[in-house]
């Protein structure tokens, strides 16, 4: 059986599988994922379409945005372009996290059916990939033309380090995200049908992040900056690229932490992970 | 009367179904809190900036936000509602059993959408609407006539409502997939409902387009009546607006589902 898909694989043009779970896990990812893949370009209309839809969905609250802008010149002391600037290092992040593991809020559906453990592969990958949408290519398209815009009409006076801030914060970012979905997930294992608490965080978050921190109360800036450090996935190191002053008084060195935040994140996401599948029952239909 | 006999145990089925659900209407609850907060602070930062903003002072601005959220549910902007069931058995054929029925089918979603937007609007309004009022100053009315006259406007709105879900959903007949569609009609809902932003903001044209849609009903007329800006005669007029475009809409609907009903007797069920 093994064999038999090992061989398959290899004609497929996939290397056989190694031995760890890392390892195993993407590989099973990849299978899946391009399963997905390939049931959705059976309808190239109909993907075009969902493309054009998710696209246009996620532009809405630029929309939005522009609309308000059309009315006012600063929003909590931003110009449009540097509201650009935050709205589209978020959304490219997000988007990423999205694409990969946009799914994984179908677990408790999936607790509630008793279709989890159905295939012998890490459960993680097999959640994360289920559904696989390419169409959500859409977000990261229009997040990265909203950052596009920003970098087009700010005055930022470069620094390599400047430069190089930027993909960093998109990498992290998306692994912040991340480790707030697959925390999420977990919680689903728990609470089957509250796959809302998780959007929460997770569109919640990113929409939070597309506005200046100097619009919400100090109280809520300093939750997402040290309880739930979404602050990290933009706000903090895009106020040092914009050389704008973070409303909480943070040292300049705090804006090179978000790849150490996000390691600390999905670390912790992890944990909570495998508690949660640890608590794990069949619901046995 | 025994048909309004049959329609009320549809609807009290549907509220009794979705009451049941209460994990998920809590979850739903939480998130709309999260989103009113977030909206409401940046309302905020956009009023400091332009006070009086759409005839709107501040604390009208962050009420219309927490009004948003507690009536998203209930209106079914971004969809929730009958229609995805309803797009499943056009799809699955179970529909044929619906046309058998000795009840009209327009009339039936109907009914069954009344009872889930009634326990939506318990279930996943108040809340929201308290959480709001006990972190801002809310601009809500003290006399019962201004909440009555509210009630009226929410419940015109959630007949456009309807009408348009059961337009969007008897499209299902000819796309057998509802899904393009129904993704379509939840983006113009957003938009044009007046949930993203209220539609008094929206600048010139745009703004005169998007009052004379019908989706104004769904938010933004009710709102503008719990904030008093619709009073007396404007009262009446928002009322006959509402009115007639859920006439209309109804209408067009009865028309598509007999050239629905037709196609699926030509397709043998």
């Amino acid at each position: 059986m093994a064999d038999l898909q090992e061989r398959r694989d290899v004609h497929r043009g996939f290397p056989p599988a190694g031995r760890s779970r890392v390892v195993d896990g993407l590989r099973a990812y990849r299978l899946i994922a391009w399963m997905w893949i390939r049931s959705t370009m059976a309808y190239r209309a109909s993907f075009a379409m969902t493309v054009f839809g998710n696209f246009a969905g996620t532009a809405l609250d630029f929309v939005t945005i522009l609309l308000m802008f059309s009315r006012v010149d600063e929003l909590g002391g931003y110009s449009l372009g540097e509201v650009a600037f935050l709205y589209g290092l978020s959304s490219a992040a997000f988007g990423l996290t999205d694409l990969a593991l946009g799914s994984v809020d179908r677990l408790g559906q999936r607790v509630r059916d008793g279709t989890l453990l159905v295939r012998p592969a890490p459960v993680l990958a097999q959640v994360a990939a289920d559904r696989f949408a390419l169409r959500r290519l859409g977000r990261i398209t229009q997040g990265l033309l909203v950052l596009g815009y920003a970098l087009f009409v700010l005055d930022v006076s470069w620094t390599p380090l400047k430069v190089l801030m930027m993909p960093v914060m998109v990498v992290s970012g998306a692994a912040i995200f991340a480790s707030v979905f697959v925390a999420g997930a977990a919680f689903q294992f728990v609470a089957q049908d509250a796959s809302q608490v998780q959007n929460s965080f997770t569109y919640g978050g990113t929409t939070l992040l597309q506005y200046p921190p100097t619009v919400f109360a100090k109280d809520l800036v300093r939750g997402v900056t040290f309880v739930l450090p979404l602050a990290f996935v933009n706000w903090v190191p895009a106020l040092y690229v914009l050389d704008l002053p973070y409303p909480l008084d943070l040292p300049e060195w705090v804006a090179f932490l978000p790849p150490l935040v996000a390691v600390a994140c999905c670390a912790l996401s992890g944990v909570a992970w495998r508690a949660g599948l640890r608590s794990y029952r069949s619901t046995g239909s | 009367m025994g048909t309004w006999r049959l329609y009320t145990a549809v609807a009290a089925g549907a509220f009794r179904r979705y009451a049941t659900y209460r994990v998920a209407t809590a979850a739903g609850v939480f998130t709309n809190t999260v989103f009113g907060l977030i909206l409401a602070y940046t309302y905020i930062a956009l009023w400091d900036e332009r006070p009086g903003l759409g005839g709107y002072d501040q604390s009208q601005a962050v009420t219309y936000v927490w009004l948003g959220q507690g009536l998203l549910a209930a209106v079914a902007v971004i969809g929730g509602g009958f229609e995805d069931e309803m797009i499943e058995r056009i799809r699955t054929g179970d529909i044929a059993i619906d046309l058998y029925r000795p009840a009209d089918l327009q009339m039936w979603w109907l009914a069954a959408d009344a009872g889930r937007a009634a326990f939506q609007l318990a279930g996943r309004g108040v809340v929201p609407m308290a959480f709001g009022g006990l972190v801002f100053h809310l601009a809500l009315p003290a006399d019962a006539g201004t909440w009555l006259a509210f009630l009226v406007a929410v419940a015109l709105g959630l007949l456009v409502s309807f009408a348009i879900r059961y337009l969007v959903a008897l499209l299902a007949f000819w796309f057998m997939d509802g899904a393009g569609v129904q993704q379509l009609a939840v983006l113009a809902g957003l938009f044009f409902s007046g949930m993203t932003l209220p539609l008094n903001v929206f600048p010139g044209a745009l703004g005169e387009l998007a009052r004379a849609l019908p989706w104004s009903s769904l938010l933004q007329a009710p709102a503008d009546v719990l904030l008093g800006e619709r009073t007396g005669f404007a009262l009446w007029r928002t009322y006959a607006f509402q009115a007639a475009w859920a006439v209309g809409l109804l209408a067009v609907g009865r028309l598509v589902q007999s050239a629905a009903t037709r196609r699926v007797v030509v397709q043998g069920g």
